[in-house]
């Protein structure tokens, strides 16, 4: 089993990482000096897991040779110049999709005809260098058919996925698993980035979550509206997620810290255009949209 | 006619250097900082930049030494009214004390210690440089009106509103002072919760498109809140919105709120859109984007104390 890992951030590294320990791995970098110091120093990962594994990595897709599976783990705002680099290669594999949001499937589908899964992922960590990554929440990826699948497909790659150590689970028809995280990402996401609060009891009670309750609505009314029946209530997702113990700081907030550009396009912009497509009203996803690519225009 | 302006910071020593001025006007001046009473005291109170002021005046951080005054200004912000009005109130058995400070609350708040208060609103701005010394911003109107619950006469509301004309500060006396007032608040609740979440000045803040119609639906719900009281605004808080906007007016201006939150001062947001969403529920009038802004403001302040 050979399998490409294209993007090596958190996610990306953790997905590397373990694979690496049931299958034949090789990394697609953006930065050249980071896949030089994956083929010197291996991927390393502490938290919940301890162990160190050897990769091969690249920043040229040309040097991947061939694979069975290409996971793509990129920011949704780096997806379509990854995947235009994705072009042409790698026939004969199943390129699987795991970004926040909606819409990372039809930007990968439009630059090849690669059999795609589709899936959404909750596990967490922190990226400490290029070569070590620390494995904070070892919550599931879920993992369904999106073009030229089946279940049994998905089945099979959440199977090698669980082989290396990670949680994952296959679903017949994503879209309501996906949705459940995409309400619950534009709504605490969001109101994280805004208020600099991690994802933390505020959320729950009081005002804040009055204004978490509303957005849920919104959301929960767009689902409806397209024919969604969503797997988990989001507002439940979110007292569950408040309880875990440890504040989550969601990586919208860590990008706007760091004056990066965030994934509120694929995310909250998804929701929003779907609100229109349907014809809902979302006046509150509507402004915390205003106001959070307001603040990314106040540091670019 | 005795004075006296209760929380002197940046709006209210424009006040009181002004009216130091006038010769048949003796002014005093409250504030909680120590350094910038002594300042005062020892130097006088100086504005530079709309115009160039010296005040004489006595300053005091204790409201017992106050003597017996006509008159009572207060300028603190809205969160700290109840308690300077607390402090100074027995300077105001006899006077009308007025109130020109931001947002919804204030007159009532001084009216649990007053019996004679004057509701008002004021568009000059400035800020502190230093103890003593104020940097006067932007020139501006002032409006005056009795606060209809605790009312003052109305003849001395014009003899308030004429010294501080007299001195420099435009001031007008009328009987319905809420317009201006309520033109006032859409404004700051409308677009400095927007500059402070945004971290972008009021020019930025209002060409981006989708940003100014969430401003836009603020104003919406402020006027539908306004109107069910019966409250005919002065003009359009758009116009005075785009007008701000220009940049020859305050393109580049950062609100104040914006100001508080870079310094991690509490906001002046429960008397802002807290006080449109209050007085919006008394009169069954939704308005959830004002809620939303201040469940937004809360958040950021409540993350300092983590």
């Amino acid at each position: 089993m050979r399998v490409v890992v294209a993007g090596a951030g958190t996610i990306g590294s953790l997905f590397a990482a373990h694979l690496a320990r049931v299958a034949d791995v090789a990394v697609l970098t953006r930065r050249e000096e980071h896949a030089r110091a994956l083929n010197e120093r291996g991927l390393r990962v502490t938290g919940r897991a301890d162990f160190t594994v050897d990769v091969h990595a690249s920043a040229d897709a040309t040097e991947l040779g061939a694979a069975d599976l290409v996971v793509v783990a990129c920011k949704g705002g780096d997806l379509e110049p990854l995947a235009a680099s994705l072009r042409g290669r790698f026939a004969g594999a199943t390129v699987m999709t795991t970004q926040n949001g909606l819409g990372a499937e039809e930007v990968v589908a439009a630059h090849g005809d690669w059999p795609l899964l589709s899936a959404v992922t909750f596990m967490s960590g922190t990226r400490h260098d290029d070569t070590h990554v620390e494995y904070v929440l070892d919550t599931a990826t879920w993992i369904g058919p999106y073009r030229g699948t089946t279940p049994i497909d998905a089945e099979s790659v959440a199977e090698l996925i669980r082989s290396g150590g990670l949680k994952a689970e296959a679903f017949d028809d994503l879209r309501p698993a996906q949705w459940s995280k995409l309400i619950f990402n534009a709504t605490v996401n969001t109101v994280a980035t805004l208020t600099g609060l991690p994802h933390d009891f505020h959320f729950a009670e009081g005002m804040l979550g009055d204004l978490v309750h509303g957005l849920v609505d919104e959301g929960k009314a767009v689902a409806a509206a397209a024919g969604v029946d969503l797997r988990e209530d989001p507002w439940e997702m979110n007292v569950h997620a408040t309880r875990r113990g440890h504040a989550h700081y969601p990586s919208m907030l860590e990008d706007v810290n760091a004056h990066r550009p965030t994934e509120i396009e694929l995310i909250t912009g998804s929701l929003v255009r779907e609100a229109e497509r349907t014809g809902v009203p979302v006046p509150l996803h509507t402004a915390l949209y205003a106001l959070v690519k307001a603040k990314e225009a106040s540091y670019s | 006619m005795r004075i006296c302006v209760v929380g002197c910071g940046a709006v209210g020593s424009l006040f009181a250097a002004n009216l130091a001025q006038l010769e048949d006007v003796e002014v005093w001046a409250y504030d909680v900082s120590r350094e910038h009473v002594d300042a005062i005291n020892a130097h006088g109170l100086r504005l530079s930049g709309a115009g160039d002021v010296v005040g004489r005046l006595r300053a005091t951080t204790d409201g017992g030494e106050l003597p017996p005054c006509d008159f009572g200004i207060v300028a603190t912000k809205a969160m700290h009214t109840g308690s300077a009005i607390a402090a100074t109130a027995g300077a105001f058995e006899g006077g009308c004390v007025a109130t020109v400070q931001n947002g919804l609350g204030n007159e009532e708040a001084i009216a649990e210690h007053v019996a004679r208060v004057i509701r008002g609103t004021t568009f000059p701005a400035g800020k502190i440089l230093e103890p003593g010394h104020v940097q006067w911003d932007v020139k501006g109107d002032t409006t005056l009106g009795p606060f209809e619950p605790e009312p003052a006469p109305f003849a001395e509301v014009e003899r308030l509103a004429d010294a501080c004309t007299r001195a420099g500060m435009p001031t007008a006396a009328v009987q319905d002072a809420r317009g201006p007032q309520w033109r006032k608040v859409i404004f700051n609740a409308s677009t400095n919760p927007i500059g402070a979440l945004t971290g972008l000045t009021h020019g930025r803040v209002c060409e981006r498109p989708d940003l100014r119609r969430l401003v836009s639906g603020l104003v919406d719900e402020g006027k539908a809140v306004a109107a069910a009281q019966g409250i005919e605004l002065d003009a359009d808080p758009e116009a005075l919105i785009d007008h701000a906007a220009r940049p020859d007016v305050a393109y580049g201006h950062k609100a104040s709120m914006l100001q508080d939150v870079e310094a991690r001062r509490t906001t002046e947001i429960d008397y802002l859109n807290g006080g449109i969403v209050r007085v919006g529920r008394e009169h069954d009038v939704p308005t959830p984007l004002n809620q939303a802004i201040w469940a937004l403001v809360k958040g950021v302040e409540d993350s300092w104390t983590k």
